[in-house]
């Protein structure tokens, strides 16, 4: 295998920042029309229109890093599943809207952490775009924040669909903080985060947030991962082939 | 005061309500209005914030599978509009006594309608521009009109909601043009959404005014300001231009340019497929309630827990003071 240059390192390491806001947007987006209320509705749309804004950005980034003129849509709509790079957590169905908060502040958690680091990176335009997602992330992190805590210590039903997502998310969290080659190279260089520190930093905040939520944080029984090297849930393959068919039925045109 | 003054007074209201609508002053919530005028405010106000939320449905239905980022993305937004306009209705329509869980319960019970339009699916991605240019389009014909109906806060409701219908309708063009001038495929796709949703745009603006009951009164008290007829035309003296341009046909082989009436003569409206919808017999009215009263059913939980997180709190706050 040829060794990696920090060219393919940037390259990979803002494809999978964009996989995660793609892959978590579409699956808030699913939302649409269906929230627990109006007003809900209109929050969920809010937080995935931003995520698809973010991905968006990183998809173009990362393709002009690439150098082999693939655009946004390329990379999101022509590429298999062995291919994304999201991690597992962002991948797995809706579920009730437990398992929609939960995840999603699971995600918001780790976002704000990551991307408020990724602020000082070297590389101008992760940098730039960092400053501008930082500003989302602080308030989707405040908006779940407060449904953790509504559902948490809500009514008996509420506490119980809360434990019940919190046990089936848990084996995919620590996935979020595992650092690879890449990740290295990054760090190395002054441009990406390190994911330990990440990791500090949001068991720290979701404990804060669970206590006065009256949950809590379990140790997972095992871990799952492999969403970076393209090793995914069966959850994703049917993602893809509703998100990605018109393009692939019709490709190459403007729509 | 004795019942005889009342029922004089009441009369005097009544005159003094239509001389204020006939000075084209706005009628506010806290001021005397006829028990139907309310009536028929909160019927038309709530069908209306109840099709903008059902009609999240047709178009929502698209988000996941749009073609590209782009499109999703103006897609998303646009939906978000609509349920904002849904949120500003709904408000507008409590500043007439009624309540939006009563509003809402309606609904599900089938007690209250929506637009129509709703009730037909979306089949290609085309449908997604093609509403937004024709049922947006045509519900702006008839917003512009109510930006200036009798009762304020509608009046105003309809003025900030015209402004995003107009832009959703332009975005809406633009994505049939943009099929317009693609391959074959897209040709086809975009006639096929033309020809499905050209008859159910022209019937959301009701039946002819020879069928229209309610139409007289509403005039009268300036809810209404011109007729479904009037309205329709001014629809299809619009758009059939535009259609024109797209390169693509008019499904009607009697719609011609009448000279003499300087306006679009057009063909039997199928009036029989209207009242089959209305009557809840549509392509997609079972779906449509169905979806909603899920979403409700859903999201039970979700509201208690809200419900019961805020007592909690509200309940410590007084205990610490
Ligand atoms: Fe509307
Ligand atoms: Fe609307
Ligand atoms: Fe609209």
């Amino acid at each position: 295998m040829s060794e990696l240059t920090q060219q393919d390192a940037l390259f990979t390491y803002t494809l999978r920042l964009a996989d995660n806001a793609l892959i978590l947007g579409h699956r808030l987006s699913e939302w649409c029309g269906h929230g627990p209320f109006l007003e809900e509705d209109i929050g969920v749309i809010n937080t995935a229109l931003d995520l698809l804004g973010r991905c968006r950005m990183l998809y173009s980034y990362a393709g002009e890093v690439e150098g082999k003129g693939r655009d946004e849509d390329d990379l999101a709509y022509h590429r298999d599943e062995r291919e994304f790079t999201n991690y597992l957590l962002m991948e797995q169905p809706k579920g009730d809207f437990a398992y929609t908060t939960i995840r999603q502040f699971y995600a918001d958690v780790w976002n704000l952490h990551f991307y408020t680091e990724l602020c000082n990176s070297k590389d101008e335009t992760l940098a730039a775009i960092a400053k501008k997602v930082v500003k989302e992330c602080r308030y989707h992190f405040r908006h779940n924040a407060e449904w953790v805590k509504r559902l948490g210590d809500g009514t008996e039903e509420s506490i119980q669909r809360m434990n019940e997502a919190i046990a089936e998310a848990s084996r995919f969290v620590n996935e979020m903080f595992e650092m690879d080659n890449v990740d290295q190279m990054m760090v190395d260089a002054g441009i990406g985060v390190d994911l330990n520190e990440v990791k500090a930093k949001w068991i720290a905040s979701v404990d804060e947030v669970f206590a006065e939520a009256t949950l809590q944080r379990p140790e997972p029984e095992y871990d799952r991962s492999g969403g970076r090297l393209g090793l995914h849930t069966e959850q994703l393959g049917f993602l893809l082939a509703e998100m990605q068919y018109v393009q692939r039925c019709h490709p190459g045109l403007q729509w | 005061m004795t019942p005889q003054d009342q029922v004089v007074d009441i009369d005097a209201l009544e005159t003094e309500f239509q001389e204020r609508i006939d000075a084209e002053k706005k009628i506010e919530p806290k001021d005397w209005m006829p028990e139907a005028y309310r009536r028929t405010l909160i019927r038309q106000i709530s069908q209306h914030a109840h099709s903008e939320v059902v009609g999240q449905l047709p178009e929502g239905n698209w988000i996941t599978r749009a073609p590209s980022l782009r499109r999703k993305a103006i897609l998303l937004a646009k939906v978000q509009d609509e349920a904002g306009h849904g949120l500003y209705l709904y408000s507008a329509a409590e500043t007439l006594g009624s309540s939006r869980e009563q509003m809402v319960d309606d609904l599900h019970a089938g007690k209250a309608k929506y637009s129509s339009i709703f009730n037909y699916p979306t089949l290609s991605w085309a449908d997604v521009p093609a509403i937004g240019w024709l049922v947006d389009g045509a519900a702006i014909v008839n917003q512009v009109a109510l930006c200036r109906t009798s009762y304020g806060p509608y009046s105003r409701a309809m003025i900030r909601v015209c402004k995003e219908e107009s832009f959703h309708a332009r975005q809406g063009f633009e994505g049939m043009l943009a099929l317009a001038r693609g391959n074959e495929a897209q040709k086809k796709m975009c006639q096929d959404a033309i020809n499905r949703y050209w008859w159910p745009a022209l019937m959301m603006f009701g039946p002819s005014d020879a069928d229209s009951p309610n139409s007289a009164q509403s005039m009268k008290w300036k809810i209404k300001r011109f007729s479904n007829d009037e309205l329709r035309q001014k629809f299809v003296d619009q758009t059939v231009p535009q259609i024109e341009y797209l390169g693509m046909e008019v499904p009607d082989a009697d719609c011609k340019w009448n000279e003499e009436r300087g306006h679009y003569d057009i063909g039997e409206m199928p009036w029989e497929e209207f009242f089959a919808v209305i009557k809840g017999h549509g392509p997609c009215n079972h779906e449509r309630l169905q979806a909603r009263q899920k979403a409700h059913d859903e999201g039970n939980w979700v509201r208690e827990a809200a419900l019961a997180y805020q007592k909690k709190q509200a309940d410590k706050k007084q205990s610490v003071a």
